[in-house]
């Protein structure tokens, strides 16, 4: 059984939501995001996405932007966070790990290769921010090809078409967004989004993980209370990084703080 | 899907958030049918004929070039309203802005001469029009700050990355992705996502039309070469799209050399760029090999991007139009000759297509005839020339 399956059924078992924090690999550099990666899962997190900085992040509001210039400022570049993204997964073999980055990225290296190598790495998801399902086919293709879920995202706007679309292709779990717009905390999520997911599981879609907007225990308990299958959230984490940047003991406090209250969240009632 | 194609050859496409896909389906619907709307195109025409001053002159020029076997002409978009080309599809896409009932008009600038255009025709037209604009840029071009702010326009300065255009591009598409429900945004160039290449294309074509018809009527003949800058691409597309179904004609679309090919100073993505996604198109960009974008360079503000429109990328590829460089002090030398020998001042942007064509001339060695597309006028660059040029220049006098 692949991680997120596995994630799913033992979360079922245990009438749980996930929670799934993201944070920039490589922020505020490599040595530091190791830890931080490592501070999430234990304190808690059911599963990790993961970026890889890139210097024009169209889909990313003023926090997740500022962690991607953090890292780039340490020179941080793919390769670097493959060979981190492999440590972590020899410490931890079950967690499931998905990366959210931009297409030019993987057009640099390759389509097929930039897949082969994320799973050489222990990455079992890939989520192209700036591929639509219509330019999908290549990426699903390397996918389906290195094993790796292509990740679709389900949009707030989505027609019958595109969530028929994502029905038949998607794998791992589906990213629902929350609201338009971009990355961050500015905006809340517009929850319940419960019209949206009943449609996906009428469409059989993955099951859907609410992101875009989640910053509170409050908001995780309300999109599982809608049927969502956990919370994705983003800003809220990168921020308590870009808080602590000159203090990495306090960081990995209130991340463990942080993930610990959300997570807390994820527990059904009943 | 698509009704249009949505890619040239491999080029093109819609790399963009799928969040964004309805509001450009709805933008591709919108324009298909205007296309075979008599109202709106004669509300389009009246609007490029009454308001921007259309058709733009045709000038042979008299004193420019020395070899008495060419023949030099300027495709005057310098004239247009706005002083500039870009006049030509900020109305086309306004007009499908409220078509579409939206009321609000996102928009990205370099220099300032998109969002001056954009910021005419929002004033124009009832429309809300904010603007983003890189934080270096807005410092550098405050006569254009100055000239949106005061048709009514909000200027956004950009702080994010470099502070310039490609910045204003991101910052203008989140902000579409968060209100893409009542903002159009009118991107200011041939490139992004389709359909933008497509419709800027169609709402410039007029350029090359013109240029046809003013030519047969002077020669009787079709010219040799059409050039045009190209930074996105917009006016060399405008100029193009009529010939490309005529062989005899060359197509040259000249990229900014900046200090020089070997330097990393310029932004000639065709001539020295590799094929990659950049704001919404597959094209050829600037970027290093892991992918990162990079920064480009040009004297001129309106050549400063790292990316093409996607149909350069695909005419460059299959070898119908021919893509070279010209640095900034070619660019600066034309812009100095056309003023002293025609008495017209040539936006720096057009001034590298001007320095190719003088090049081309000196070397004809048979009957020759060349356009130039004069996309815009000098008078925006004039503190940024005084500043380069200097006391030496004043002392010359």
């Amino acid at each position: 059984m692949d991680r997120y399956s596995a994630m799913f059924q033992r979360l079922n078992e245990t009438n749980q939501g996930a929670f799934v924090p993201f944070v920039m690999v490589g922020d505020p550099d490599i040595e530091t995001s190791e830890k931080v990666i490592c501070q999430l899962i234990e304190s808690g997190a059911d599963a990790l996405e993961l970026g890889i900085p890139y210097s024009d992040p169209i889909a990313d509001g003023p926090t997740i932007q500022a962690a991607s210039i953090r890292a780039l400022k340490s020179n941080v570049t793919p390769d670097a966070c493959f060979g981190l993204l492999s440590r972590v997964r020899e410490k931890y073999p079950d967690v499931p790990i998905g990366l959210l980055l931009y297409s030019n990225l993987v057009m640099a290296r390759g389509i097929s290769e930039f897949y082969a190598r994320a799973k050489a790495a222990g990455v079992d998801s890939i989520l192209v921010a700036d591929v639509p399902l219509r330019e999908a086919k290549p990426f699903i293709k390397a996918a389906n090809a290195s094993d790796v879920a292509q990740i679709l995202i389900a949009p707030p706007n989505a027609t019958e078409e595109t969530l028929r679309e994502i029905g038949k292709h998607s794998a791992g779990y589906t990213y629902l967004l929350g609201r338009a717009g971009v990355t961050g905390v500015e905006t809340a999520a517009d929850i319940p989004a419960d019209t949206l997911i009943s449609q996906l599981n009428a469409y059989q879609c993955a099951p859907p993980l609410l992101g875009f907007g989640i910053s509170s225990p409050a908001q995780v308990q309300t999109a599982i209370k809608a049927g969502a299958a956990g919370a994705i959230s983003g800003s809220a984490t990168v921020n308590i990084i870009a808080q602590h940047l000159n203090n990495v003991p306090a960081m990995l406090a209130k991340l463990d703080e942080f993930v610990g209250n959300m997570k807390a969240a994820t527990q059904k009632e009943g | 899907m698509n009704q249009l194609d949505s890619k040239f050859g491999d080029f093109g496409g819609m790399y963009v958030p799928e969040l964004l896909i309805p509001a450009l389906d709805q933008l591709e619907q919108e324009f298909i049918k205007a296309k075979d709307d008599p109202a709106f195109q004669k509300e389009f025409t009246d609007l490029l004929k009454d308001y921007a001053g259309r058709p733009t002159a045709m000038t042979l020029t008299r004193n420019l070039v020395s070899n008495p076997k060419v023949k030099l002409y300027l495709k005057r978009e310098d004239l247009l309203h706005g002083g500039a080309h870009k006049t030509n599809q900020v109305l086309g896409q306004a007009l499908l802005t409220k078509r579409m009932g939206k009321t609000e008009v996102i928009a990205e600038t370099g220099a300032g001469q998109h969002g001056t255009a954009t910021a005419l025709a929002c004033a124009l037209l009832g429309l809300k029009a904010r603007i983003y604009m890189g934080a270096k840029d807005v410092e550098r071009q405050a006569p254009n700050v100055f000239r949106m702010r005061l048709m009514g326009a909000e200027v956004i300065p950009v702080n994010a990355g470099s502070g310039t255009l490609k910045d204003a591009v991101n910052e203008a598409l989140r902000d579409w992705s968060a209100n893409y429900d009542k903002a159009h945004y009118l991107l200011g160039t041939a490139a992004g996502p389709h359909p933008f290449p497509h419709i800027v294309r169609e709402f410039h074509r007029m350029i090359g039309e013109e240029t046809k018809a003013q030519i047969l009527e002077k020669e009787g003949r079709l010219p040799d070469a059409v050039v045009a800058c190209v930074g996105g691409g917009s006016n060399a597309i405008g100029m193009f799209a009529d010939f490309i179904d005529d062989p005899s004609v060359k197509l040259i679309g000249v990229e900014p050399a900046g200090k020089g090919l070997h330097t990393k100073e310029h932004g000639a993505t065709i001539c020295t760029g590799s094929k990659g996604i950049l704001h919404g198109a597959y094209t050829y960009i600037m970027q290093d090999k892991e992918g990162q974008i990079e920064e480009s360079y040009s004297v001129s503000a309106g050549l400063d991007y790292p990316a093409v429109g996607p149909q350069h990328a695909h005419l460059a590829d299959i070898g119908r139009a021919e893509y070279v460089a010209v640095t900034d002090d070619e660019a600066l030398n034309a812009f100095q000759l056309l003023a002293r020998k025609e008495g017209i001042i040539p936006a720096l942007e057009s001034s590298h297509a001007l320095a190719h064509a003088l090049n081309m001339a000196d070397e004809a060695e048979d009957d020759t005839i060349i356009v130039v597309n004069l996309s815009g006028r000098g008078d925006k660059d004039l503190a940024h020339v005084i500043n380069i040029l200097g006391e030496d220049f004043n002392g010359s006098l």
